[in-house]
């Protein structure tokens, strides 16, 4: 399975994943509390100079990215426009977009082992607290490993089905994956009380899921 | 201890592998994915609090920037996309859900699924799902509730499909349906 980081190498992949967070938080704060239209511009030049620096492939990702969100662009145009207020309606969507780029840009110049470095770091002080805090990093690779097994097993039954019936496979396919998914938690639950159980903090599974 | 955390693992691994079922398309055009159903089934299979830890733990990876949720979207940005209040409203779907089938015991389990999974899929769901578009658009509630209204057709099949999916769960692996154990 794939992350959303991008392959392409950029300045921003060489800063610390916590910096670009905290950047990122603040930024979202700030934008959504800029009302006047004119202002807006600023947020908007920032993120726009942001993508230049990052170069073409992640802008050309991070457009991809920000598909989802058209029909939103559209909802609000055109209630704007209706209501003769078309500034303020370009300002919601100035104000939505560049929270979203930034926020992809993040995720994009991120690799996911220094995102769980941050979860990890996160967790570091409740440890301490004497919370098991080994289970969040052992859950995390098991989603990261499942998750693949199960869509095959759905993509396989959906096969399966497709073969017997001339009909599509609909929502009966639902029962069999979460059958798998309850069936898959028994066996790993039972091979891991035989080796010993869960690991007890999340500093010694700093590198997981790489 | 173990086996609560695999079963949410895989319950977070679930909500993911129902996101990528091809969606059923309604009459309307609306596109439907089988991702809240599975948000819906973490509660009533799991119960409320293992279930919430799953959608939790899942909404966890869709941040870290693994592309899990439905359309192959995921990454912080969707934080704070405009149906980011619907993510916020997972969790709580799932932990309602669960509360109705652990404690009405006296309802049979299809029924009490299916009142768990609208109370909690829909009604807990869309709450702050469309306080979380009102915010962003800068819309009235209303206004942003009529947004919503197109997708309700899809989620009142997904409520039944929960109720008749829990059943033969709890049919084929008793032992397994940690929210009437």
């Amino acid at each position: 399975m794939l992350a959303l980081t991008s392959p392409v190498d950029t300045v921003f992949h060489r800063l610390p994943a916590a910096l670009k967070l905290l950047v990122m938080a603040g930024f979202t704060v700030a934008v959504f509390r800029v009302e006047r239209p004119a202002v807006m511009l600023i947020p908007l030049a920032i993120v726009a100079a942001a993508y230049a620096i990052a170069g073409r492939a992640v802008l050309r990702q991070g457009a991809r990215a920000l598909r989802p969100l058209w029909p939103f662009v559209a909802v609000i145009l055109l209630w704007h426009g209706a209501t003769r207020d078309l500034a303020t309606g370009l300002a919601l969507t100035g104000r939505i977009l560049s929270a979203v780029a930034l926020a992809n840009l993040v995720t994009m110049t991120t690799r996911l082992d220094e995102m769980i470095g941050v979860v990890n770091g996160a967790l570091r002080p409740l440890e301490r607290l004497g919370v098991r805090t080994g289970a969040v990093g052992f859950a995390i690779a098991l989603v990261i490993r499942f998750t693949p097994v199960l869509i095959e097993k759905g993509r396989a039954l959906a096969e399966a089905w497709r073969a017997r019936s001339p009909r599509r496979p609909g929502w009966n396919i639902v029962i069999p994956v979460t059958l798998a998914a309850l069936d898959d938690a028994e066996y790993v639950a039972e091979a891991l009380r035989a080796r010993g159980g869960l690991p007890a903090g999340a500093t010694e599974r700093n590198r997981h899921g790489t | 201890m173990e086996r609560n955390v695999v079963m949410i693992a895989l319950f977070a691994a679930l909500i993911a592998a129902l996101g990528l079922i091809p969606t059923i398309t309604l009459m309307s055009g609306v596109p439907i994915s089988a991702q809240s159903l599975g948000v819906m089934l973490c509660g009533t299979v799991l119960g409320a609090r293992k279930g919430a830890l799953a959608v939790l733990l899942f909404l966890l990876l869709v941040a870290l920037g693994l592309p899990l949720l439905s359309g192959g979207r995921g990454g912080l940005g969707v934080f704070v996309s405009p149906t980011a209040g619907f993510l916020v409203g997972f969790p709580i779907a799932a932990f309602v859900a669960g509360t109705i089938v652990e404690r009405f015991r006296a309802v049979p389990l299809t029924w009490a699924a299916m009142i768990g999974a609208f109370l909690g899929g829909v009604v807990a769901l869309y709450i702050p799902g469309i306080i979380g578009m009102a915010i962003t658009l800068d819309k009235s509630l209303s206004g942003a509730a009529a947004l919503a209204l197109p997708f309700l057709p899809g989620d009142a099949i997904k409520v039944v499909i929960a109720g008749l999916v829990t059943a033969a769960i709890a049919r084929a692996r008793p032992g397994s349906l940690l929210s009437r154990p």
